[in-house]
């Protein structure tokens, strides 16, 4: 059984400047999403016990090819992409729907892990989307699995419990950022890395249609105007000053 | 547009998405799976409420969920639905969304309707930015916990519905209901929150004591929660946390990253405790006191 694990490309969020209120993304390097690392870990740590490669998929442009090296050498066996410069920006239903047809291409895949929500857009649907598409049971926000020959038992975070849900395979499953601590990869793992088999495809090369899907229409992405003081003060005494003429204490 | 249907498994939230939807149009829906009280509760808020009943339908089981709705959005020919962004709502948004061939926004702060678009607030790029967006086509939008008020009484109506669902073969095996930590940080004027900065976890009696003098609550980034596992979920600010708008916000040992400050930057003052003269939370603070947190908090719960 073959796991696969979506992970995106972002851009490093502590790297973005903002001018005139408007984020600047220009030189802004990328990077695989942090709670997208955790679902590879979590990938990782299941192969490991019970055989099956780790396959990581990722849809976005041609920068991916090098992003993904990351995956590659923090424990994934190979790489499957779809690079295409329309796939930059993309929102959720076309990505899910690349997603969902490079899987059907792949054998064997008994769990395909998402993470809550990527990095930058952190809408947690791309996954529902795919298990839609793909017709499979879902299990969002894991904070463990277990694979039991053809069933996997999940426990899901939510905001009054643990839910604990038995599910047949293949499944969908999205990781919490705390279900792991992701490992880093030593040296000889990253210069194998690039070794590692990759699949790469173009959005023309999969059988899907994307006319005619829901449309986002963005107003504005503004940055909120923040206007602090920022005045040091050196002593406690004079914060407790500054707080109560403030009027806040 | 022909209505807006609303659907949380959470009552509380399903209330609030009555409010929201009548911004959108008069003419809004509710839906009920397996649950009588929930129904009631709907129905009392004014709406007409479909009521699902059906062994297949487990909670917990998405898939079956979204299949259930879009039953009720095709028959009632609407294309816009209001749900919840609680885990299990954000959860059931983007398979509906899926299922009915929707755009769809999680995460929405706000709505606005503009002629026959439905502006949505939500946070954008980890919460650096504040992106306006709408969907055009039918849409699914998941609203952010109190972001509205509940809906008052009214008079609704009951309609069971017979609905065709799958058995998946999902179980629910256990639920384990966490220790309920029934503080609303989001209400409080004053809030304590604590970082990674916080030594150890008994450091955080003292932490308490502080909030207790200024009439607070205590709050933290998400690690000391999710990770350390010494605060509640309830108690996060930030974009996976709670949104929070205190009088005076006093961090302490907290770097000040994207997804933190986006839930404390409506704060009227805000003053941050770090060792780090660089920390990027001091671009955000009204004061800054570079120092030893566990100090400050002592002198703090003396002087007070
Ligand atoms: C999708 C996504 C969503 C997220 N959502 C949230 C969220 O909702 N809320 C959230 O908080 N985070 C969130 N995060 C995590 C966020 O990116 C940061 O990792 C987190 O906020 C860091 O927490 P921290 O500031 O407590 O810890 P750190 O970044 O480790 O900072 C600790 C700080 O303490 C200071 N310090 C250390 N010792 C002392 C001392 N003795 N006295 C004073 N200062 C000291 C250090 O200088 C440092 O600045 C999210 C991340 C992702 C990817
Ligand atoms: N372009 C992409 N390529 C691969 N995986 C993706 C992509 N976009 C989103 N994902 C996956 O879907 C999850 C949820 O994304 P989102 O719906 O944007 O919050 C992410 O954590 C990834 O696992």
């Amino acid at each position: 059984m073959n796991i696969v694990v979506a992970m995106k490309q972002i851009p490093d969020l502590q790297q973005i400047r903002i001018r005139n209120r408007k984020p600047v993304l220009d030189g802004v390097p990328s990077a695989l999403g942090v709670i997208d690392k955790n679902a590879l870990e979590a990938a990782v740590l299941l192969k490991e016990k019970q055989g099956g490669k780790v396959i990581v998929l990722s849809a976005g442009n041609e920068e991916v090819e090098e992003t993904v090296k990351e995956a590659l050498a923090a424990g994934a066996d190979e790489a499957f992409l779809v690079l295409d410069d329309d796939l930059e920006g993309a929102d959720g239903s076309t990505k899910a729907m690349v997603l969902a047809e490079a899987i059907n291409k792949i054998e064997d895949v008994g769990l395909i892990l998402f993470g809550e929500g990527s990095g930058d857009n952190y809408s947690g649907q791309v996954g529902s989307r795919v298990a839609e598409l793909l017709g499979m049971p879902q299990a969002a926000y894991a904070s463990s699995i277990e694979i039991n020959d053809s069933s996997a038992v999940i426990t899901r975070s939510l905001e009054d419990g643990d839910e604990i849900l038995e599910v047949s395979l293949p499944v969908v499953v999205s990781v919490l950022g705390d279900i792991n601590e992701p490992r880093i990869p030593s040296v000889t793992q990253i210069l194998k890395a690039g070794r590692k088999p990759k699949e790469v495809l173009e959005l023309e090369d999969l059988e899907i249609n994307l006319t005619g899907l829901p449309e986002i229409m963005t107003v504005s992405n503004l940055a909120p105007e923040t206007d602090r003081k920022q005045v040091k003060v050196a002593s406690v005494e004079e914060l407790l000053q500054a707080l109560r003429t403030e009027g806040v204490i | 547009m022909a209505g807006v249907l609303v659907y949380s498994a959470n009552q509380g939230l399903a209330l609030e998405l009555i409010t929201a939807a009548r911004k959108i149009e008069d003419f809004v829906v509710a839906v009920s799976l397996n649950d009588d009280s929930l129904a009631q509760a709907l129905a009392a808020a004014g709406v007409r409420t479909f009521k699902i009943s059906n062994p297949n339908l487990v909670v917990g089981d998405t898939g079956a969920a979204a299949a259930a709705i879009k039953q009720v959005l095709d028959k009632e020919n609407i294309d816009t639905v209001l749900l919840s962004s609680d885990r299990r709502g954000k959860e059931l948004a983007g398979r509906l969304a899926q299922a009915i061939g929707a755009g769809c926004l999680t995460d929405v702060t706000a709505i606005q309707v503009d002629g026959s678009k439905i502006e949505c607030q939500r946070n954008a790029l980890g919460g650096a930015t504040i992106a306006v967006q709408y969907i055009e086509g039918p849409k699914v939008m998941a609203l952010r916990p109190r972001s509205y008020e509940a809906a008052g009484a009214g008079n609704g109506s009951i309609e069971e519905l017979a609905a065709e669902i799958k058995d998946t073969g999902i179980k629910v095996i256990d639920f384990k209901p966490k220790a309920a930590d029934r503080v609303n940080i989001e209400a409080a004027e004053i809030l304590v929150a604590v970082g990674q900065g916080l030594s150890d976890e008994e450091k955080l009696a003292d932490v308490q004591a502080l909030a207790s003098k200024l009439g607070g609550e205590v709050a933290c980034s998400k690690p000391v929660a999710t990770d350390k596992k010494w605060l509640s979920e309830e108690r996060v600010i930030g974009l996976s946390g709670k949104k929070c708008k205190p009088q005076l916000a006093l961090l302490l040992g907290i770097s000040g990253q994207v997804q933190f400050t986006v839930g404390i930057r409506d704060a009227r003052v805000i003053a941050a405790v770090n060792t780090d003269e660089n920390a990027a939370i001091n671009y955000m603070a009204d004061y800054i006191i570079q120092a030893d947190l566990h100090d400050v908090i002592e002198e703090l719960n003396e002087k007070l």
